[in-house]
């Protein structure tokens, strides 16, 4: 007897979000990418299109960070504190798809790098590389009121993605991304009410502007179920048909792997944890792992070798399965 | 929740006497009235005075489609008025409606699959509109039976089981609820559920507040669709809401407003 496929139908898609822009777009980038643009859940190709494969981001600082020593070792002493360096080397020894460049230098505390400082550091890093520029200031609201709005005028037309918006804090940007021609990332905490409320604030002050979400995720035992969850019925919202969730998803998850003990214990303390590195490339890799399945189209990763085994696994779930 | 906008009806006034006249104006004022106000669906129907309803009924989906592209809910009791508007409709339409007998559902739903429409089928058959949730189901399900037979997918047959006015006939509110939570299990995908809902109120000083009650009972029991006054900015509250409390929408502050911004 023949099986019959029992296949979900779902009445919307994620909307396409291109990021970048080529000289002939207005921009100088030698590529774009699109994200977002599926028509099912997560790598179910019998159920529905996925028309692009999740990217990763390759996080890079415009100081050198105060991130775990063993990380910035592999990173390479000569390029950590040199961000168009770093991003080189990011897209050309660990294929980056794209650049996510943090403006950790405007912090007060960590530099405070005025606007047309931070400014240059964007401009070095688009003429080191060709990929799309996700660009997010220093979490410091005030500065980054002043940074952002000036970064988005310097580089008008490359459709940089350029974050963050938040509820209490979203109008300078929106503007900002609306006048340059630019991306924007709406950040909500851990909250889908509020995720979908930002992105009818943002779309009342326009309603083209293109937008991606950034639910908030946490690290591998942190708390991961809860963001997966919220993650999971962002997508499941769009697919029946919430245009206010129908957006692409970026995860931060270098930030949030790394920040777990269970990354950067020394072997020492832990002999039974194994290697430090080893183990923290995989912590990384996994929470990454996580997301893709939830939804998420934009990675943004740390290690270079968390890179390499992420973009395995996303060739592995690209390959179609529909029957 | 899907509100069908029940104004360009010949049994109202101005709309009879445009229909008479080959007037578009009052049907397309409200066409545009009710897709402001939220509507999903336009209901045309000719009204009784029409004298060829044929006629009236391939002008008036004419005139209508002239100022929205929303689909139309063709209601007539012809099939040969409906059969002339399916064959203008640019969108896919809403037959309204077929009762429970047999000749009738034969031409209905082969007509739907024809013109791939969606169908409209009532809980009633020659004896009339049954008293209790029971007869009701049985009659649905000859309806589910039926549309099945002729290829209509469960998600484009919408079950009426038929209010009647609570002044008049009080105990069959209960029992349309009961049908309602019922005809949900008829099929897997279940069929559609729709009611006439004005016709709760009908000759009730408090009208509006009627249908706006029944509104929220009926969805707590599975009604997907109502036959409504979508220009009663309390009553599309009420469905919003009751989308929330139901969890069939995410909550966000904003969430009246988008929902009669249809981008729910």
């Amino acid at each position: 007897m023949a099986v019959t496929i029992l296949k979900e139908r779902y009445t919307n898609s994620v909307a396409e979000v291109v990021l970048g822009a080529t000289p002939e777009q207005g921009g100088t980038r030698g590529f774009t990418l699109t994200v977002g643009g599926e028509k099912a859940l997560p790598f179910l190709h019998f159920e529905g299109k996925i028309p692009f494969p999740p990217v990763i981001a390759a996080e890079v600082a415009d100081v050198r960070p105060e991130w775990n020593q063993a990380l910035l070792d592999t990173i390479g002493p000569d390029v950590a504190g040199n961000p168009a360096l770093w991003a080189k080397k990011a897209v050309t020894e660990w294929q980056a798809d794209l650049i996510y460049l943090n403006l950790t230098g405007a912090h007060p505390d960590t530099g405070d790098k005025s606007p047309a400082e931070c400014v240059q550091v964007v401009k070095d890093v688009l003429a080191a590389v060709s990929c799309p520029l996700i660009v997010v200031g220093c979490e410091v609201a005030e500065k980054d009121e002043l940074i952002m709005p000036a970064i988005a005028e310097a580089t008008a037309g490359e459709n940089l993605l350029l974050g963050v918006a938040e509820q209490e804090n979203y109008k300078t940007l929106t503007s900002a991304c609306m006048a340059h021609h630019h991306t924007i990332i709406a950040r909500s905490p851990l909250d889908i009410n509020i995720c979908k409320q930002l992105n009818i604030l943002i779309r009342e002050m326009n309603q083209n502007l293109p937008i991606v979400i950034d639910p908030t995720v946490s690290g591998l035992g942190y708390g991961i179920e809860y963001t997966y969850s919220i993650m999971e019925r962002a997508r499941f919202g769009a697919l029946q048909g919430d245009k206010m969730l129908a957006m692409p998803i970026i995860a931060t998850v270098g930030y949030e792997a790394w920040r777990a003990k269970e990354a950067n214990a020394s072997e020492v303390d832990f002999p039974g944890w194994g290697l430090q590195e080893e183990r923290a490339i995989l912590w990384e890799a996994t929470t990454a792992v996580a997301y893709l399945q939830a939804g998420a189209d934009i990675l943004v990763l740390r290690h270079p070798q968390a890179i390499s085994s992420v973009r395995k696994n996303i060739t592995q779930l690209m390959a179609d399965n529909s029957f | 929740m899907i509100i069908i906008g029940e104004r360009i009806n010949g049994m109202f006034k101005d709309i009879g006497q445009a229909v008479a006249a080959y007037d578009p104006k009052p049907l397309q004022h409200w066409a545009i009235q009710q897709e402001q106000s939220g509507a999903h669906y336009i209901d045309i129907n000719t009204g009784p005075t029409a004298d060829d309803r044929v006629k009236s009924m391939r002008w008036m989906v004419e005139v209508v489609q002239e100022v929205t592209a929303l689909p139309l809910c063709l209601d007539s009791t012809n099939y040969d008025a409906i059969e002339a508007g399916l064959q203008v409709c640019k969108q896919r339409a809403l037959i309204n409606s077929v009762p429970a007998e047999q000749e009738k559902m034969d031409r209905v739903f082969a007509m739907a699959r024809e013109y791939n429409a969606q169908v409209i089928g009532l809980t009633m058959d020659k004896k009339g509109v049954p008293k209790d949730a029971e007869s009701r189901v049985a009659l649905a399900l000859e309806l589910v039976a039926n549309a099945d037979a002729a290829g209509v997918a469960m998600e484009d047959l919408f079950i009426d089981p038929l209010i009647l006015p609570v002044n008049v006939a009080q105990d069959h509110a209960p029992e349309v609820l009961r049908a309602l939570t019922a005809i949900k299990t008829l099929a897997n995908p279940a069929p559609m559920t729709v009611l006439g809902l004005s016709n709760v109120s009908q000759k009730s000083p408090d009208r509006q507040l009627i249908n706006r009650c029944y509104l929220l009972m009926g969805m707590a029991c599975g009604l997907d669709a109502v036959i409504a006054d979508a220009s009663d900015e309390a009553l599309m509250d009420v469905a919003a809401t009751g989308r929330i409390l139901l969890n069939l929408d995410i909550y966000c502050d904003s969430y009246l407003k988008l929902f009669k911004s249809k981008k729910v």
